[in-house]
């Protein structure tokens, strides 16, 4: 049996967090270029441009894109035939991002209680860690830093059977709209559709992990995915303030559901689209 | 499109007075940083009658996230958070003599009035350009509340620091100005 000792782990997840904070992956840096050159608004045109060179100087200089570096989302998929040796999974991962975030001078965003007592940790952590166990041998990392000013915008919906997909562009747009300027657009959104609540909540964020640039591979999906894209960019919310690239790219990903259920779940991204991905 | 207009600090009414909402400007001279936590500290302190340590007559306020240094550098990425945050306390604020904020997101009706009353305008900085814009700040001072750590009040020296006037003193505001002609989606047609 192969076997993989934490420290490894530690040491990834560490750089790839910086990875994660200071390069625009080249998938939603093209969409931004694509996006300037068919934006109609002069005051929009400026903003790309800032968001276009802003990547551009972060990528050049190691520095984070964004000052909110985020809350640390990390997918892992273990193989079932690999042994973690040297330690606890979850720690190690941890351990990552506190040496990731304080090495990386990245900004520490994370309270220790939501409620009561909002204290920051002072390193990151924890992150929110999905673990899934998969056939092979190999350890997936995807990082996945999230903003809170475009997750405090996103939303579910419970819809019935009867809404259809009438129900589900309603539903998306819905969240859209509220969400207006405020996740600094242009936006990336994922979409989940079936499961349950929590499900279809998970896969908004998963559908967030696949480049801006494949299509669902199943047609309907990947049609709709496309109708979305062009009513999100005829709201005129534009990059910010205001104009025709309100989002580069809707991605959808849908599970299976209870007979009784249409759940639909968005998670909005800001353009700071960050994303890291190994195999160990 | 015409060129950004560029002004320099100390902002006074009368400069703020004549910028539109929808200009693109450049920003020289000193801003100062001040978000949640001094917020809620200064208007404390002007509640139980107390000075300021900074005196805001002409500034130019800028609600900042950075992140930490790296050495040698004077700040991190810091680009601007929700001004919205801001807002219970902002026109207490402005009465102390504030001509400029610069954050991003919508204000508060209460926000709007208060800026035309004292002729402010307001600011969006690109939200997440945190990069490019730490690249326009040249020193940072921390003025006041060091006890806040980032969330002090500081000065900033800026030379050609980005921003778009989104809402004017007489109220206009950019956020609705500027999505209009780009609006063609009606929910109900679905
Ligand atoms: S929403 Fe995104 S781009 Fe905007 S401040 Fe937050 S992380 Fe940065």
């Amino acid at each position: 049996m192969r076997e993989l000792d934490v420290k490894l782990i530690t040491e990834n997840v560490a750089e790839m967090c910086k990875e994660a904070a200071y390069y625009l992956p080249d998938d939603v840096y093209r969409a931004l270029k694509r996006g300037r050159e068919t934006e109609k608004s002069p005051v929009g045109q400026i903003v790309l441009d800032q968001i276009i060179k802003n990547a551009e100087i972060a990528r050049a200089e190691d520095r984070p894109y964004c000052q909110d570096t985020g809350m640390t989302i990390v997918f892992l998929e273990v193989g079932q035939d690999l042994h973690i040796v040297g330690g606890d999974l979850e720690e190690a991962v941890n351990a990552g991002i506190a040496k990731g975030y304080t090495e990386g001078y990245l900004r520490k965003s994370v309270v220790g209680e939501p409620l009561f007592n909002r204290v920051n940790t002072t390193n990151n952590t924890p992150g929110v860690i999905y673990t899934r166990i998969v056939p092979g041998d190999k350890l997936d990392i995807t990082i996945a830093p999230k903003g809170f000013g475009s997750e405090n915008k996103s939303g579910i919906a419970m819809l019935v059977p009867a809404d259809g997909v009438k129900g589900v562009k309603r539903a998306v747009m819905e969240i859209i709209l509220h969400a207006s300027m405020n996740p600094c657009p242009p936006m990336v959104v994922g979409v989940g559709i079936g499961g349950t609540m929590d499900r279809a909540a998970l896969l908004s964020k998963k559908a967030l992990t696949r480049s801006i640039d494949e299509r669902n591979p199943m047609p309907e999906y990947a049609k709709l995915e496309q109708e979305l894209l062009e009513m999100i960019n005829s709201t005129g919310i534009g990059p910010q303030l205001g104009g025709t690239t309100s989002a580069l790219a809707v991605n959808i990903e849908w599970a299976p559901t209870h007979i009784a259920g249409l759940p639909v779940a968005v998670t909005i991204c800001c353009h700071a689209m960050r994303h890291a991905h190994r195999v160990l | 499109m015409a060129e950004s207009i560029r002004i320099t600090t100390p902002f006074t009414e009368e400069m703020s007075r004549k910028l539109k909402a929808g200009d693109s400007v450049l920003i020289t001279g000193t801003i100062i940083s001040a978000r949640d936590a001094a917020h809620k500290v200064m208007t404390e302190a002007l509640a139980r009658g107390e000075k300021l340590p900074v005196d805001w007559t002409n500034q130019i306020v800028y609600y900042l996230g950075p992140t930490p240094a790296k050495p040698g550098d004077p700040i991190g990425s810091c680009g601007p958070t929700t001004s919205g945050r801001m807002d219970a306390y902002t026109p207490t604020m402005l009465d102390q003599g504030i001509k400029g904020m610069v954050g991003k997101g919508s204000r508060e009706p209460a926000v709007i009035e208060s800026m035309k009353k004292n002729g402010a305008t307001y600011f969006a900085a690109v939200g997440g350009a945190a990069a490019l814009i730490a690249k326009s700040v040249k020193s940072y001072t921390v003025l006041a509340y060091p006890e806040l750590g980032p969330e002090a009040v500081a000065a900033l020296e800026v030379v050609d620091f980005p921003a778009i006037v989104v809402i004017d003193c007489e109220g206009n505001n950019f956020y609705e100005i500027g999505q209009q002609p780009y609006r063609h989606f009606d929910i109900n047609q679905i």
